[in-house]
């Protein structure tokens, strides 16, 4: 109802007359709720770092007004007071035909409470560009927005454009130039909706996997791996109201696009628009800071570059890319290499060599100083003999003599490096402490500290920087202050993919040799998909049958583990057997498992507990084994519904006792026993298994015969009851 | 041109009964009173295409089709007739008559394949790609599947039908997935995808089941792989899907056992050539592939695996199912006429008075009509007798059929030899070689044929 509501509303505004009385609208994220710059984003919000001495929002602004957009709404989180301040003071609060109005919240830990928020506010009163504050493009909206438009016309459900761009991944490393991950887009190329959107694909895995009604419904899908996603979008308001209607939308690709994508009920489609000779790129990480930097020396965003964006003839561009403020202090013998920018106010000392890297206002660098790919901001003192190869300076840092700065590195504000000190590879060093508790959780990055609260952090732990600093002295060298941010661990292998350093050379050829590996085994694992023609669905409680697919029976393992997890975790916390029913039974609906999969697990469980549980002798073993039996012989019990689930337990133990505990072998027919006593195998199931396994090889039968006087006891009992009954 | 051609001429024909028998092997089975076979051998034959191996199942099937075959083509193709046993597969019998494969390229083409996309133009470009394998792709029949496809476009009555999925390069030169009869999720490998770029997929393609290959690889595939047992199934997807990292395939030919010093040069000029003759402004995305990053040497073989897609107008149909075979021949006389180059009806049937034969339709030599007949969009094979006041409407009658008077049929195959008694009323049937239908009875929708002794 709401829906076909919300429908009609669009349709009326489709007006082109009503539409027409609309100024054309975007929203402004001046918050990426990610934590990939940080630690300097713990002092200044990210929208407000220097980009060729720019703030990065600038360059979004500038050009979302050269497009066409006469409305901003900034939002701002993080830091939200710096941004607002500085809107304020700069030039954009006072331009004519182009408002920038900016949204303060607090709490908002996602890019989707953000949209909630403009939602309520009631502020968006058409189509509108959705955009994050480190974004620098050139392109022009006009066609990308006239596409939008029409096929809204067409279609009310075509709520969002988005605009993509061609960029190949590197073969090796399989991420972007801007260091992000491949993405995984399938576009219909007729219509351009978009059908598919992947970017975290598991590397694992050596495939991709596209529904089939996805293919039956498009004759023809493209699926491209060698696009880039500028995330700039043009939305319609539907957009706010989705997000408002589904409060779980977080991310907007993750959540936000994968959800309406794999949503049929709504129909809602995504759209895509290709630009080819414009610039847009949006600045993720450290490696994409480089790389849009250098993209802006180079001119190719013009006309947003420095020396058109300050307007006055402060910079001058010289040859060989090099910009320069005009009252730059520069010794004779200082050698400036080739696409460099040099700040208002920065002095520069005799056979210092800098190249491919921008320094920002007032800096003041020694003699003999090298500098080669970095990004010095503002106010940045490098003594003499210092050398820097690929690193990040922020304002108010103080290089003493000597210091050397290796591949990668970041310095945060006003750290000072000591004498002689060389700052290893890919470290990141802050006056504030590493929060304690970082979360790899990809649910959790968004409840991370970047926003509102770390705010707040920042602030108490300014205060705090003076008594620590002695203490800490010690980790920059005699006079060095900061700490270095520990890298954890998994996270180490990742640093050098996302850092202002080029990739080594030594880590591109062990991709490559570790590609070639996995490409083998893809192949391989390819040929068993492809003969079989599909996967086989079987998935036999047996994880050691040869005709078991790879897939199920990985499956398998991890179901047993888990079931013995929480086995375990009953065992110890005294969960009632109810519950431990219900939990399994999640578990076995969670890994699409047969009940007597969940038995076999479940026995299986048991007795490792007893193996593992203290014992000395045989018969200890067993009094183990007994009690946790007589303990929990009702979830086992609940699984057991038939003969054949039984029966699987049986040849579970079996395994157990070729295989992983070998200790049970000599007490193979007791337990057998007291599992009939337990009443938890019926004896029919116990004399069918000894029928069954009567035909077996004689290595097979080891057991039957171990048991054999039981059997044969039961086998009487059983003819004895048949003779009462006649 | 050094190609040898395979017709695969064997086949499941259970999907056919009661069409085929014993008697009637499925080469020989008469589309327009042609034995299907006719239709590939006389493509084969415009192309030049003239040394050929016909495979088929079974010695009996072997020298009935043998026996057509010289009495047909004598003089004009050079044919060997190569039986081998029944339910092998497609790759098992290519395997069975490996001996016999010399030639540097082999085509492989379906015995039940009536089409008009020239087998030439497959080869050519074969070799123009230095492929290792080339398929031949056309569009899904609209004849076929326009029911199904009308049905398909309303939600409800949409059948969980089998899709052919085909991956393409950007060029649509060469096959980057293949997978026939998906039913599930589609998968797509990683590393190829990475290669490529972008990939298009397309459901709207069908495997015309005629695949040049080079015959060196397709020995050896068929020599390590010996549970593969179709050609479409299992030996092109498996090339398809390797074809960036081939050393596997490949090490056993000529290219591999260069001697050293003149290994660095050879493959290196081989991919020259193949640019220059695929008249490539960039190298493929082999070639890219198997460079090392600097650009240089090559470290990686690859093998190219191509697509000949026929153009849209062009007519590929395969013979495998009764409704294929109702399709065929109503399209071969109507639409696709341009596949028989002989005339369409034959020397001055003897018709009675008052008796109409519609357009679309075909009349065997020696067939005679009673009066009052009508005949629309229908075959009617050599020396039938048909008495008077009888319809045949949509349906297919082989030779030697006899049809009382007033019987009316539709949509209908009868098959040689068959006598239908007087008033016999048949829609939607089959009916067996030599049954007799006796007077009066009426069908709908069923087989029937004669119990086999």
């Amino acid at each position: 109802m709401g829906a076909q509501k919300k429908g009609a509303t669009a349709r009326v505004s489709e007006d082109p007359e009503e539409l027409a009385r609309h100024p054309l609208q975007a929203i402004l994220l001046a918050d990426s709720f990610t934590t990939k710059f940080r630690p300097i984003t713990l002092e200044r919000p990210k929208v407000l770092l220097p980009l060729v001495n720019i703030p990065m929002i600038n360059y979004t602004l500038a050009w979302l007004e050269s497009a066409g957009v006469e409305e901003v709404f900034v939002f701002c989180c993080a830091h939200s007071k710096q941004v607002i301040d500085y809107l304020e003071s700069s030039e954009w609060s006072s331009q004519p035909n182009f408002s920038v109005t900016t949204i303060e919240s607090h709490n908002s830990i996602s890019a989707g409470d953000a949209l909630r928020l403009i939602y309520e506010r009631n502020v968006i009163h058409g189509d509108f560009v959705l955009i994050s504050g480190d974004t620098v493009s050139n392109m022009s909206l006009t066609q990308a927005l006239q596409e939008h438009k029409d096929r809204r016309k067409k279609d009310a459900n075509a709520i969002m454009t988005m605009v993509v761009k061609q960029a190949k991944p590197s073969p090796i490393t399989q991420q972007s130039r801007l260091g992000t991950d491949e993405l995984f887009m399938a576009i219909n190329p007729v219509t351009k909706q978009l059908l598919y959107y992947e970017d975290k694909a598991e590397y694992s895995k050596g495939f991709i996997s596209l529904d089939k009604t996805l293919i039956a419904d498009n004759p023809s899908v493209i699926l491209h791996n060698d696009k880039q996603d500028c995330y700039i979008d043009i939305c319609s308001q539907e957009v706010l109201s989705l997000f408002t209607d589904n409060f779980d939308y977080q991310h907007l690709r993750r959540h936000f696009v994968k959800g309406l994508l794999v949503d049929d009920i709504m129909g809602y489609k995504i759209f895509t628009h290709e630009i080819h000779s414009s610039y847009a790129a949006r600045i993720d990480n450290f490696r994409s800071y480089d790389t849009i930097s250098k993209d802006i020396i180079q001119r190719w965003t013009y006309p947003f570059v420095p020396d058109v964006l300050c307007g006055s003839s402060a910079i001058k561009v010289e040859r060989q890319g090099t910009y320069r403020a005009s009252d730059v202090t520069l010794s004779r013998s200082a050698q400036l290499g080739s696409f460099i920018f040099i700040g208002q106010g920065t002095k520069i000392g005799n056979d210092t060599k800098i190249s491919h890297s921008v320094i920002g206002e007032r800096c003041t660098i020694g003699s003999n100083v090298t500098i080669e790919g970095s990004y010095i901001w503002n106010n940045v003192t490098i003594e003499d003999g210092c050398q820097l190869r690929n690193a990040i300076v922020c304002d108010g840092v103080i290089l003493k003599s000597g210091a050397v700065l290796q591949p990668g590195v970041i310095l945060s504000f006003k750290v000072v490096v000591g004498q002689q000190f060389v700052v290893p590879a890919y470290s990141k060093v802050s006056l504030l402490q590493q929060p304690t508790q970082q979360d790899s959780d990809e649910e959790l990055e968004y409840a991370d500290s970047t926003s509102g609260t770390g705010e707040l952090r920042s602030d108490k732990l300014n205060g705090d920087i003076a008594p620590d600093l002695s203490e800490t002295a010690s980790e920059l060298g005699t006079g060095g202050v900061g700490y270095i941010w520990k890298v954890f661990e998994g996270a180490y292998d990742e640093e050098w993919r996302h850092s202002v350093a080029p990739i080594p050379t030594d880590k591109l050829v062990k991709l490559m040799l570790d590609r070639d590996e996995d490409e083998e085994l893809l192949t391989q694992d390819g040929n068993v998909i492809s003969a079989s023609g599909e996967l086989k669905t079987d998935s036999d409680g047996n994880g050691s049958e040869d005709d078991d697919n790879e897939d199920s029976r990985d499956d398998y393992v991890s179901f047993e583990k888990e079931v013995e997890a929480t086995f375990l975790r009953a065992v110890h916390e005294n969960v009632k057997v109810d519950l431990a029913v219900l939990e399994v039974n999640a578990l076995r609906l969670s890994y699409n498992m047969a009940s007597v999969d969940c038995g076999g697990a479940i026995f299986y469980s048991m007795m490792k507990l007893a193996v593992e549980s203290p014992h000395n002798s045989a018969s200890e073993l067993h009094r183990n084994a007994a009690d946790i039996v007589t303990t929990w012989q009702k979830l086992l019990k609940s699984f057991l519904h038939d003969i054949d689930e039984e029966i699987e337990v049986i040849l579970k133990f079996e395994e157990m006792c070729l295989e992983s505990a070998k200790e049970f072998a000599a007490l193979f027919p007791q337990i057998l026993h007291l599992l009939y006593d337990k009443e938890i195998l019926q004896e029919d199931a116990i004399l069918r298994w000894a029928d069954e396994k009567e035909g077996a090889d004689e290595s097979d039968k080891v057991f039957l015969k171990r048991s054999e006087k039981f059997i044969q006891w039961l086998r009487e009992a059983e003819e004895e009851e048949e003779e009462e009954d006649e | 041109m050094d190609f040898q051609v395979v017709v695969l001429a064997g086949g499941n024909s259970k999907s056919l009964t009661p069409l085929v028998s014993k008697d009637v092997p499925k080469p020989l089975l008469p589309v327009a009173n042609h034995p299907v076979l006719y239709y590939v051998l006389h493509q084969l034959e415009e192309s030049n295409l003239k040394n050929l191996i016909v495979v088929v199942e079974g010695e009996d099937a072997g020298l009935l089709v043998g026996a057509w075959i010289s009495g047909t083509f004598v003089d004009r193709l050079h044919v060997e007739i190569a039986a081998v046993p029944e339910d092998i597969g497609t790759a098992g019998a290519l395997r069975a008559i490996s001996h016999y494969l010399t030639a540097k390229d082999i085509l492989a083409v379906s015995g039940d394949l009536v089409s008009d996309v020239s087998p030439g133009a497959v080869a050519a470009t074969h070799r123009r790609h230095d492929a290792v394998v080339t398929a031949t792709l056309c569009s899904v029949p609209i004849s076929g599947s326009s029911e199904l496809g009308s049905s398909g476009g309303k939600d409800k009555t949409k059948k969980p039908g089998r899709y052919n999925i085909i991956g393409l390069d950007p060029r649509k030169q060469f096959l980057v997935h293949i997978a026939t009869e998906v039913e599930k999720d589609t998968r797509l490998q990683k590393h190829l995808l990475h290669a490529v770029g972008q990939m298009e997929i397309r459901s709207d393609l069908m495997d015309a089941h005629m695949y040049a290959f080079k015959r060196s690889v397709l020995q050896e595939v068929l020599d390590r792989k010996d549970t593969f047992q179709s050609l479409k199934q299992d030996v092109v997807p498996y090339l398809v899907q390797s074809q960036l990292k081939s050393q596997a395939v490949l090490s056993g030919i000529p290219q591999a056992e260069e001697d050293g010093n003149k290994k660095v040069s050879f493959p290196n000029n081989q991919v020259m050539v193949s640019q220059i003759l695929a008249n490539a402004s960039t190298p493929s995305f082999h070639e890219l592939y198997s460079m090392d990053p600097d650009g240089f040497a090559q470290t990686r073989k690859t093998h190219k695996c191509c697509a000949y897609i026929a153009s849209s107008s062009s007519y590929c149909v395969r013979l495998n199912s009764i409704q294929a075979f109702m399709d065929i021949n109503r399209d071969v006389t109507g639409e696709a006429d341009h596949l028989l180059s002989d005339n369409v009806i034959g020397p001055s049937p003897k018709l009675g008075t008052k008796t109409t034969v519609g357009p679309h339709c075909m009349l065997g030599e020696g067939s005679e009509m009673g009066d009052k007949c009508q005949v629309k969009r229908s075959v009617i094979g050599r020396h039938c007798r048909i008495g008077s006041h009888v319809k045949v409407v949509n349906s297919v009658v082989m030779n030697h059929v006899t049809i009382g008077d007033g019987c009316i049929i539709q949509g209908s195959v009868i098959c040689s030899n068959v006598q239908l008694q007087e008033r016999v009323v048949l829609k939607d049937c089959q009916v067996g070689a030599g049954f007799v239908v006796t007077a009066g009875s009426e069908y709908k929708g069923e087989s029937l044929a004669r119990k086999e002794k």
